[in-house]
């Protein structure tokens, strides 16, 4: 099993299935793809992250209609510094796709995945308490692991990992 | 941790319910689980659950480790899964490397994986019912979930926190007559979940109790990110090593236990017979065995052999370097799932190409299967809280991380 470089180039990954749906569906949503040790990423729009999850857990060829985790990295201190990570599954299919969004670090906010997945709930507060990216549309947004007075958000990298004294 | 928050959460509806308190130190709960019930004179309105008691912050941590100092912290998350965690962080850091491992360490993974569903199971079985009432199954289980935990002695020096897996494969060829006292425990386990199931499956209370109790749909289970047997006991046929095998799992022929009622006795029954499919795999994975070495030969990733460390100064210098220095991952982001006894388990690794891992989250199967309680009970009886949380396998400590 040796490393292959990534595929990078979105023409050779058009014909990934949720990549031609994502294209036919909006092409000015994809801003990149990525295709690196039998994983496809696709990094889309802020700003169509909850259509493009809709379109790819409808779509019958697609059927991703499983969100197995949501989460975030942090690049500090480039910009855009967060990037939140979406992981489905298509249970019918057995296949997985990851799915991206770029924050800058002045307004991290994105919309919420619970109209679609009421499941996303509790990944989203997770993120939402330990990176500070706000879901608009979630329900209930509000810390869910660290007490309800903690100060800053534990998983950034500007935090010590001893927390501050 | 809502339960710091000035205000009640959770707040009074009508004039006739009130809110109590359940856990987070009671014993139903296993573990540290906090729900807040919404209660109408017996029956359940609202369920609100309160995690975060157990928070150790291993997500940060990790980001300040060397990749192999990683694996202890792992075994630390599911508690009831140590193997199963170390599984899923090993390959998704040999993926990250595109490092390939014998087959006999690949055996040995599957067969130590397999004893542990089995205890898993085992722990789940006894507590869950104990929880209904059926104090003597808990002692019979607790009685196997032993030897497994002396055969984990006996491969890696530790009952719990094993740490048996490395990247690149395990840490020690297992000892003599290890094999054997596997064998003898596959070969009588079959007996002993006759045993438990002539205690329940068709004990008319233990029936009263979980039948049409607690139903989940599949599409509820689907939209609220169930997995595992919570999933399967509701018809939903997926099994992450059949359907996206790993570790070698496709060399093993087992069935995937279903149901289709999505009650409680059907999510009992899909795990009771995980444990007999299980124990068959353990029996091929003995009869099977490979012969050859335990561990990669990737010098600088893996510790080299202890002999040849004092006679080969090209041995000693990989040493000397991986404990001081660690081994840079090449640069990327792997996402590796495999099937742990409560549901998907899924390790996210970002490495940035030094010898820290960037970011490791882990997708924890409880913090999914947890969001299905608040629809399984709402509209049930208190009593029935009880049994929905032990059919639903919970472990906070993989849930909190």
């Amino acid at each position: 099993m040796a490393l292959t470089p990534a595929v990078t180039d979105l023409d050779q990954l058009k014909t990934h299935p949720a990549m031609a749906r994502l294209l036919a569906w909006n092409p000015a949503a994809v801003m990149a793809a990525k295709f690196d040790r039998e994983e496809m990423t696709i990094t889309v729009d802020r700003s169509n992250i909850r259509e493009a999850c809709a379109v790819l857990r409808d779509d019958p060829e697609c059927a991703f209609n499983f969100l197995s985790d949501v989460t975030c990295v942090d690049w500090y201190p480039a910009e855009p510094r967060f990037e939140v990570v979406y992981h489905l599954l298509s249970i019918f299919r057995k296949e997985r796709v990851r799915l991206k969004v770029r924050l800058e670090s002045a307004s991290p906010a994105v919309d919420s995945l619970t109209p679609l997945w009421p499941g996303a709930n509790y990944f989203e507060r997770e993120v939402f308490d330990l990176f500070g990216i706000r879901f608009s549309g979630h329900p209930y947004m509000r810390r869910l692991l660290m007490p309800e007075d903690w100060e800053g958000h534990p998983l950034r990298k500007d935090y010590p990992v001893e927390g501050y004294r | 941790m809502a339960h710091l928050s000035p205000t009640p959460v959770l707040e009074p509806g009508q004039d006739r319910t009130l809110i109590l308190n359940m856990g987070p130190q009671h014993p139903s709960t296993h573990g540290v689980l906090r729900l807040m019930l919404e209660i109408d004179g017996e029956t359940v309105v609202r369920i609100m659950p309160d995690i975060g008691f157990l928070h150790t912050g291993i997500e940060k941590t990790c980001e300040a480790k060397f990749y192999q100092q990683v694996v202890p912290l792992t075994d630390r998350i599911d508690y009831l899964c140590p193997m199963t965690n170390n599984l899923c962080y090993v390959l998704a850091v040999e993926k990250l490397l595109g490092l390939e491992i014998p087959p006999k360490a690949q055996w040995l993974r599957v067969l130590m994986n397999e004893l542990t569903r089995i205890n898993s199971h085992l722990v789940w079985l006894g507590t869950h019912a104990l929880d209904i009432g059926a104090m003597s199954v808990f002692l019979y289980c607790f009685r196997e979930r032993e030897d497994i935990l002396r055969l984990f002695e006996m491969v890696s020096g530790q009952r719990m926190m094993t740490s048996y897996f490395r990247v690149g494969g395990v840490a020690l060829e297992p000892p003599l007559g290890f094999f054997e006292r596997v064998g003898k425990f596959a070969e009588r386990f079959p007996e002993h979940v006759d045993e438990y199931e002539n205690l329940l499956t068709g004990n008319p209370i233990f029936m009263m109790r979980t039948k049409g109790v607690a139903r989940l749909t599949a599409e509820d289970a689907i939209a609220l990110g169930a997995s595992g047997p919570t999933l399967r006991g509701s018809g939903v046929d997926i099994d992450l090593r059949r359907d996206m095998p790993y570790s070698g799992y496709e060399n093993f022929k087992f069935k995937v236990p279903l149901a289709q009622e999505g009650d409680v006795y059907a999510r009992y029954m899909c795990r009771v017979r995980e444990l007999r499919e299980s124990n068959e795999i353990v029996k091929q994975s003995l009869a099977g065995m490979p012969e050859g070495r335990v561990k990669a030969d990737a010098p600088g990733i893996v510790l080299p052999d202890r002999e040849k460390m004092k006679t080969q100064m090209e041995a000693l210098i990989y040493h000397f370097k991986i404990i001081t220095e660690g081994f840079a991952v090449p640069p990327g982001e792997v996402y590796q799932a495999v099937e742990s006894p409560r549901g998907e388990m899924g390790y996210y690794i970002v490495s940035d190409g030094t010898a820290k891992p960037y970011r490791v989250h882990m997708r924890a199967a409880c913090l999914g299967n947890l969001q299905t309680l608040p629809r399984m009970c709402e509209g049930g009886l208190i009593a029935d809280v009880v049994a929905a949380i032990g059919s639903i396998d919970i472990v906070l400590g993989e849930m909190d991380r």
